[in-house]
């Protein structure tokens, strides 16, 4: 039975969101960051979430595993990461341009090869009941975690010690910056893009896998509400910081949630204008934090959009 | 290759004598044979040999254009020879890309800055061996580094990102960087440029002693013929592309190395000051004027400056001291915090409207990222300010093509502009030649104000004689001329009145001329007074 917690019920299920919606951020944001970072801008996310969404749910029906699954939607998205990656490589190919285009293309090929699979039932990834110590039954379902969400932290934490510590990140951010420096002292160029690229689609198909193996939970042709598209934006309003994107990932979710819990709690009217949250927080968030003399400090100096 | 083949195309400049000091070195380290560099028609290189001697200093000379980036990029894999071969201790190597230079000891410090903008100067250092960990210790790496910069007389500072550093800084670290990787061949394109010639006569002699005791070789492009005579042991001369002449530095005078470079033109003779074109109203003129965070790197407090019509003023200093950020308020790509700028009286806000009606004019420094649209065409460059206008600078909606190519052409052939053609992309010319770009612009047309950072940076000595040449003219037509140099001979043989910037304050002022006393402007720049 449900207890009635009043207006307490409406932080709660903020948090519960935030736990909850969060992750498909989390991941789409993590691996594009990465992909900015190496200096190219990869849009066509949202395409390789719904692919792997898809993909991430035929795998788990017909290997009878979620965890195949997910692996199955990554490995998807790596084939559109490096489908982009080596786009982008051809000369006079612009790296917008081509996310869109594959992202119409993983959206379509996402629902050609979904039909069959919008009946089955394949098997749901766990969860881990944070929330055990407590007998109100909301609270416990709040704070129900997925397993990924708790990896996308950890990922968020070991971006940040490969950015700042490891060869292999420092190589990235120089190529991101400065591909004529890069190439002065000798290290690759494309490899790094494409290798970076796939990160990217890696993470986003991860990302589809959470959303039809956990929450929501299901495949269907709305699986995705754009998240592939808000988390690229993310990215930037994170200032290319991966823990910030955590952050982010966050709010976005919290701020997700806030209309379905308004309406739970019997707020009849103007409801659906909360939905619009995450929308108007980000662009107040951009608002508040621009400025005239630090525009987009942080910025790889090679991405299409500073250059 | 052996040396004594080498040595017998001496007599193109009538050295053929082996001094003591070439037989002690008796074969090449590193040699470039038959190199030929072709961009699309345009054959940049042509069947060029150079050879380069253990333990020797060696001047690589020739115009803007000659060629001679292109020929050490060439041999360092940078770009790829479309003919020729690289010998490295008696046997041919290929060298395909920088890192494989690097591996074979040998380093570059190029013309254009190639550090990485964002990272510090640890960052970049580190990221600069070829044996990176795959897990940086910064710690460890800090006091090694630490320890290496103790041990030279240059100084940076090693937190502090790249962008945040001034050019002088900028291209310390890049040396710095080739030092600490203990490279066997040094190849330094214009590394003195941005140094002032205190630092450059440090930076070199350093150089120059660490040759002769270690037996790295170094090869040094340069426009400055007093550092060839200082410095270097032998020289090699391009022209448009050739090699023109090589020979011992001591059998050859400056004028014949001059001669070498240019062939046959004759040289711009730099015209007299007029007396008294003086306006009596100030063009320029700054109260109280405040940028940045006070106190901090490159912040900018200015009591009062003022420039008037009809004279140079120099603004001296080393560069960081607020140079840069003086230049930028005036080009409008900076804000000032506080303060006023009037300009004829009238108060001015560096927009592209005010600038053009007050006829305003800047050539900044590095003109190639802060006045240059790089994968712009010259001729599109070049029109800048006036695309928007017609001939009789009346407003106009669609673009003149045809007027803007012929409008470059005419400045191309005047300025003396080395390019292949009004349409090609500005970033291909050499980097003289941008700056001659840059400079035919802004000069072109009527200007009462000309601010100008460092304006010779980087151009061979007859460009040098051209543009000092065309700023004394516009002096002489009454144009105010603000000149910001961290060349100090230049400030003195150009200004009528030279102030000294310290830590962005003017700290001194005194009447330009012959008679000016360099050791008190020296010690003011160094803030000591
Ligand atoms: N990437 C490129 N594409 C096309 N042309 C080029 C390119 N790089 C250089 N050039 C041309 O080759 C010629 C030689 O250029 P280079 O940079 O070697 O001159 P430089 O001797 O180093 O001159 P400076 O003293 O001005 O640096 C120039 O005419 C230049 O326009
Ligand atoms: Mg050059």
């Amino acid at each position: 039975m449900n207890a009635d917690l009043g207006l307490w019920a409406v932080p709660l299920a903020v948090l519960g969101g935030m736990l909850r919606v969060s992750t498909p951020f989390l991941f789409v944001s993590l691996g594009e960051c990465v992909t900015e970072k190496s200096g190219r801008i990869n849009l066509g996310l949202e395409g390789t979430l719904v692919f792997g969404a898809m993909a991430g749910y035929g795998g788990a029906y017909l290997t009878g595993s979620p965890w195949l699954g997910v692996l199955a939607a990554g490995l998807f998205g790596v084939l559109f990461g490096l489908l982009h990656g080596f786009l982008c490589s051809l000369p006079k190919v612009n790296d917008i341009a081509v996310g869109i285009a594959l992202m119409l293309l993983g959206t379509g090929l996402a629902f050609f090869f979904g039909k069959p699979l919008i009946q089955p039932a394949a098997p749901m990834l766990p969860a881990i009941p944070l929330g055990a110590w407590s007998d109100v039954p909301q609270v416990r379902a709040a704070l129900e975690v997925s397993p990924l969400f708790v990896i996308g932290l950890l990922i968020a934490i070991a971006l940040l010690f490969v950015f700042k510590r490891t060869k292999i990140g420092l190589v990235l951010r120089m190529v991101g910056d400065s591909a004529d420096a890069a190439r002065a002292m000798g290290y690759p160029i494309l490899p790094v893009r494409i290798g970076a690229t796939a990160f990217g689609g890696f993470m986003a198909g991860v990302a589809g896998a959470y959303l039809s193996l956990y929450y929501p939970g299901s495949w269907n042709e709305a699986i995705s509400s754009g998240q592939g598209l808000i988390a690229v934006a993310l990215v930037i309003f994170a200032r290319w910081n991966p823990l910030a994107c955590f952050g982010a990932a966050l709010l976005f979710g919290g701020a997700g949630a806030l209309g379905p819990a308004l309406q739970s709690v019997g707020v009849t009217e103007g409801y659906y204008l909360f939905y619009a949250a995450p929308y108007v927080l980000t662009l107040l968030i951009l608002f508040f934090t621009s400025s005239r003399t630090k525009a987009l400090e942080g910025a790889p100096r090679e991405l299409s959009i500073t250059k | 290759m052996s040396a004594v083949s080498v040595a017998e195309r001496f007599d193109d400049v009538g050295a053929s004598e082996v001094s003591p000091s070439q037989a002690r070195a008796e074969r090449p380290i590193l040699e470039a044979v038959g190199l030929t560099k072709r961009f699309g028609a345009f054959t940049a290189l042509n069947d060029v040999t150079i050879a380069l001697m253990a333990g020797e200093f060696h001047a690589l000379l020739g115009e803007n254009g000659a060629g001679k980036s292109t020929l050490v990029k060439s041999m360092l894999g940078y770009y790829h020879p479309d003919g020729g071969a690289v010998v490295l201790d008696d046997r041919e190597v290929t060298i395909a890309n920088p890192r494989d230079a690097r591996r074979l000891g040998i380093g570059m410090v190029y013309q254009h800055f190639t550090l990485v903008p964002a990272m510090t100067v640890l960052e970049n250092l580190v990221m600069s061996r070829v044996d990176v960990p795959s897990v940086v210790n910064w710690a460890k790496e800090r006091k090694a580094l630490s320890a290496f910069l103790e041990t030279m007389p240059l100084k940076v500072p090693l937190d502090t990102p790249v962008d945040r550093l001034s050019s002088g800084e900028r291209q310390k670290t890049e040396i710095l960087k080739q030092l600490y990787l203990k490279s066997r061949i040094l190849v330094l394109d214009e590394p003195t440029s941005v140094l002032t010639p205190e630092e450059a006569r440090q930076v070199l002699g350093f150089l120059r002693a660490r040759a002769s005791e270690t037996g790295m070789a170094v090869l040094l492009i340069t426009h400055k013929f007093s550092e060839v005579t200082a410095f270097c042991d032998r020289v090699t001369v391009l022209r448009k592309g050739a090699k023109v002449g090589e020979g011992l530095v001591a059998d050859l005078s400056t004028k014949e190395m001059a001669a070498l470079m240019i062939g046959e033109r004759e040289l711009t003779q730099a015209p007299g000051r007029d007396e008294n074109p003086k306006s009596a109203e100030p063009v320029l003129a700054l109260k109280g004027v405040r940028s940045g965070d006070s106190g901090t790197r490159g912040s900018l407090a200015i009591e009062e400056l003022v420039v008037h019509g009809g004279e140079i003023v120099g603004i001296a200093g080393i560069s960081g001291n607020g140079q840069t950020r003086l230049v930028e308020l005036i080009s409008g790509q900076a804000q000032k915090t506080s303060g006023e700028i009037r300009v004829k009286g009238e108060p001015y806000d560096a927009s592209r409207a005010t600038a053009q009606a007050m006829k305003v004019r800047c050539l900044p420094e590095e003109p190639l990222r802060n006045a240059c649209v790089g994968r712009m065409s010259v001729s599109d460059n070049i029109a800048f300010r006036t695309f928007d206008r017609d001939a009789s600078g009346s407003k106009i909606r669609l673009l003149d093509k045809k007027r803007m190519l012929q409008r470059a052409q005419e400045l191309i052939e005047v300025y003396s502009i080395k390019t292949q053609g009004p349409s090609a992309p500005i970033q291909t010319l050499s980097g003289g030649n941008v700056q001659r770009a840059v400079l035919a612009r802004e000069l072109a047309g009527e200007t009462d104000l000309l601010v100008a950072a460092n304006p010779c940076f980087g151009l061979d000595f007859g460009a040098v004689a051209d543009i000092r040449a065309q700023l004394i003219a516009a002096r002489n037509r009454g144009t105010a001329v603000l000149l910001v140099s961290e060349d100090l001979d230049e400030i003195v043989a150009l200004s009528d009145r030279i102030c000294v910037m310290f830590e962005g304050r003017i700290v001194f002022e005194c009447a330009g001329g012959d008679a000016v006393d360099t050791t008190r402007i020296g010690a003011h720049m160094a803030g000591h007074h």
